[in-house]
């Protein structure tokens, strides 16, 4: 979506909405602030310190995921099984919270399903390659969480982690919990 | 001349509540982890002086703006170009001072607050603070120290949003030695 406006030299007749990008340096502060907050009362971190971080993030992210879904599946009906379930959050889930398809979707048919996104939309700012690839849990911590609100309010419960190997690919795995 | 996009406006609305959400899980956690209010507006603050100094860039490339001419011409390009690119939304700019170093921005609607509403004990919170901190920062990377507040907020009942911008003064640019 782009619009015109006159204060704008003639020749750049429009500008598009950057909205996607304000929620990009949103999401790397947030990250800076928990990670910065977490140190600060230490000096240095360790592996608790990491995990707490994680696990905040990781929490911010459901409840951002539920409230998503909530909104996106209004007037959807109701899906028919698991993978159909999982086959929404890779097309129109992923489409609208991270701006393209899942490239990849695996799964076991026993409740193990792996997504694999080539070009993961929080990442590709950060690198590609290998350069801050041990940065990268940091920001993948607040969309796993994300992934598992959204499954959470679809009736899912889940474990949901990410891995990364290459920048910007990236692989969520999801284990749904059964009761 | 406009370009067809293939986002549908459901898809720009979902992009939206992405932020709007983020921000409000934001605040819910700020509220958890500082005792007061008025610790969480500092943070706010803070958080949105950090997005604002790296938004700057970010905003000079994509709108190909030059270097603004006077304050006014600062204010009409936060207004109307800055807010209507990232919130979606064009603020009017009023209440001038005679001097012509303050004004106001006034928001019909803040996209921050879609949904939200304040609860009982959080009476000073100052939901939308990084948004004084994103303009402070941006600001200052340009040259210019300015002072943001909200003046009204609807979230506090208020009819409108007011956010109040005052020039403070040009920050000289800090050169290196060796440099032309």
């Amino acid at each position: 979506m782009s619009y015109t406006h006159a204060l704008l030299p003639p020749s750049y007749v429009e500008i598009e909405m950057a909205d996607e990008s304000l929620f990009d340096f949103l999401h790397m502060e947030i990250v800076s602030h928990i990670y910065k907050e977490q140190q600060s009362s230490k000096g240095e971190m360790d592996n608790k310190d990491r995990a707490v971080c994680v696990s905040v993030l990781e929490s911010m992210g459901f409840r951002v995921g539920q409230g998503l879904i909530e909104r996106l599946t209004r007037d959807s009906p109701s899906f028919k099984d698991e993978l159909d379930v999982m086959k929404f959050v890779c097309k129109d889930f992923w489409t609208k919270v991270f701006r393209r398809q899942v490239d990849n979707l695996r799964t076991n048919h026993q409740g193990t399903y792996v997504l694999q996104d080539n070009k993961f939309s929080l990442l590709t700012q950060l690198s590609s390659g290998k350069q801050y690839l041990d940065q990268a849990p940091k920001y993948l911590a607040f969309s796993c969480g994300v992934v598992r609100g959204a499954l959470s309010n679809l009736g899912m419960d889940s474990v949901v982690t990410a891995e990364v190997s290459v920048m910007p690919s990236c692989k969520f795995q999801v284990v749904v919990q059964k009761l | 001349m406009s370009r067809q996009s293939n986002r549908t406006t459901d898809s720009k609305k979902m992009n939206s509540e992405l932020f709007t959400l983020t921000y409000g899980a934001l605040v819910t956690q700020l509220c958890k982890d500082y005792e007061n209010d008025e610790e969480v507006n500092k943070q706010l603050d803070k958080m949105g002086y950090n997005i604002g100094v790296r938004l700057i860039e970010d905003f000079l490339a994509r709108s190909s703006i030059g270097r603004c001419q006077d304050f006014r011409e600062t204010a009409d390009v936060i207004a109307k170009v800055a807010f209507k690119m990232y919130l979606g939304t064009t603020p009017s700019v009023s209440n001038w001072s005679p001097a012509g170093d303050e004004f106001s921005l006034i928001l019909e609607n803040n996209p921050l607050v879609d949904f939200v509403e304040l609860p009982d004990n959080h009476s000073m919170l100052v939901y939308s603070n990084l948004l004084c901190g994103v303009l402070r920062g941006a600001l200052e990377m340009v040259q210019m120290a300015v002072d943001v507040k909200f003046a009204q907020d609807t979230l506090r009942g208020d009819n409108v949003t007011e956010i109040r911008m005052k020039f403070i003064k040009r920050i000289e640019e800090n050169l290196p030695a060796g440099d032309e």
